[in-house]
């Protein structure tokens, strides 16, 4: 009988869905006029490469525009982080040494992961600095670094990430981002307000005090999401609590 | 790119069943597995693929015909006009990364519970029925 | 004509994925398809031209999500209908 009831539901919820995006034609222009903005895609598409001089407008959007937002969804990040680690917390047994993987890695393995290694970190770091010029940013940028570390993770026995400056490392980000909204607070009158001089489109260093910003959340990305690989990994299987 | 514009215009009802409908089948499978699935990690990987169905259905609410990607290269600075809508975009940039975050928070929370109860079927865990 | 057609089979890939993985009962085999459906809507993103998009979902679900369910796995049961005999539940009567 449940079961009935939850095939009706999703039936009613696709066809709802689908009645629904046959009204939104696909491709259709909804930005509205460009030349005078009367809707928020217009105007970020008008002020991204004029007022910020930033090439990147989802950048724009994601640092300047909706700072305070982005400010807020580091903070859901980080919660979770903390919240993961509260969860799988137990006490240390100082006996046992921390075993991650069970299998030994092949020397092919091995070997190429430690050439891939520091190229994955220059790739991620190369995605966030250049964050506002092209696709990419601090969230990318802060993946593509989690991604390497759990290939050196899986990959070595032995390999461990200093734990400390991880936390430090992520709370400096953390606190350099809010230090940043104060500046402009204080400065020019309201919170992650941009500098007025913010250079010429294109350039490694325009847009004011976005590519700033968007390196602390690559920085604070990487290692919370670091962070989160390393507690998971070190759980050790088959033991109960 | 033009061909592709050209196609587009001729086949458009074609392409709209293929991202709309790919996007609401989806949410639908995704809302299956977490409302008739006993296992925890199956729900988990349902949450995963409504994630991924309304990702792809903000993104391509945001399409707009003969658009090209948000970014003002050289050479491109006054193609504003030929830009798709890149609001949908940035919310759907900081939402897969706080997906990821909350997926690993759930799965925290199975790991938890499977420790705790020695099974990951939600049929068997009773302590919490009411 | 070509790229309408990869479309579409990217398209069903996406579903054929989808169903995959919620209808396998190999846990393992299911958390490879949900890895396959983020490789699809990567390149879905990048064809909506949304390369930003593209480049987090590479990133996020393509490794990072299919190995912390991998990791999960391993730190749970790996077959969907197992039902484990002796389960002790202390709240059980």
């Amino acid at each position: 009988m449940k079961r009935y009831i939850i095939f009706l539901f999703i039936a009613v919820l696709g066809w709802t869905l689908a009645q629904t995006f046959r009204a939104i034609p696909f491709g259709a222009d909804r930005r509205g006029n460009l030349d005078q903005p009367d809707r928020v895609a217009a105007f970020y598409l008008k002020e991204s490469p004029e007022t910020l001089q930033t090439a990147n407008s989802i950048t724009a959007i994601v640092v300047n525009f909706r700072g305070f937002d982005t400010l807020g969804e580091v903070t859901v990040l980080f919660l979770a982080a903390t919240g993961l680690a509260s969860i799988l917390y137990r006490k240390e047994e100082d006996d046992e040494t921390e075993e991650r993987i069970t299998l030994i890695s092949s020397s092919l393995v091995r070997t190429g992961a430690k050439i891939l290694f520091p190229l994955i970190l220059l790739l991620g770091i190369y995605v966030f600095i250049h964050g506002h010029l092209t696709p990419g940013g601090g969230f990318q940028g802060g993946a593509i670094i989690a991604t390497g570390f759990l290939l050196m993770l899986i990959t070595y026995k032995r390999f461990d990430t200093n734990h400390n400056l991880m936390v430090w490392l992520e709370s400096l980000a953390g606190l350099a981002f809010v230090a940043t909204g104060l500046y402009g607070l204080f400065t020019y009158g309201s919170f992650l307000q941009n500098t007025h001089s913010v250079g010429t489109l294109n350039d490694l260093i325009s847009g004011g005090l976005i590519p700033l910003i968007y390196i602390f959340i690559g920085i604070k990305v990487g290692t919370e999401l670091t962070n989160i690989l390393d507690i998971l990994l070190k759980i050790k299987p088959g033991k109960q609590s | 790119m033009n061909e592709f514009n050209e196609l587009f215009i001729k086949y458009k009802d074609l392409i709209t069943l293929a991202v709309y409908g790919t996007a609401i089948m989806l949410i639908i499978i995704g809302l299956y597995a977490v409302l008739l699935k006993k296992h925890l990690v199956k729900i988990v990987i349902g949450l995963s693929i409504i994630d991924a169905g309304v990702h792809l259905l903000f993104v391509a609410v945001g399409y707009i015909q003969t658009g090209t990607a948000p970014i003002f290269s050289p050479g491109y600075e006054n193609a504003a006009d030929k830009m798709v809508d890149p609001v949908p975009q940035a919310l759907v940039l900081t939402a897969i990364v706080i997906g990821f975050a909350v997926t690993a928070l759930a799965l925290s929370l199975v790991i938890r519970l499977y420790k705790h109860h020695h099974t990951a079927n939600i049929e068997q865990i009773k302590s919490l029925k009411w | 004509m070509a790229l309408i057609l990869f479309l579409i089979i990217m398209a069903l890939i996406l579903i054929a994925a989808a169903i995959f993985a919620v209808m396998q009962k190999d846990l393992l085999f299911a958390v490879l398809a949900t890895g396959i459906i983020s490789v699809v809507l990567s390149v879905f993103f990048y064809v909506l031209q949304a390369p930003d998009v593209a480049i987090t979902e590479a990133a996020i679900g393509i490794a990072l999500t299919t190995i912390i369910f991998i990791i999960t796995i391993r730190n749970t049961s790996r077959n969907e209908d197992e039902y484990t005999e002796n389960h002790i539940n202390k709240f059980d009567k």
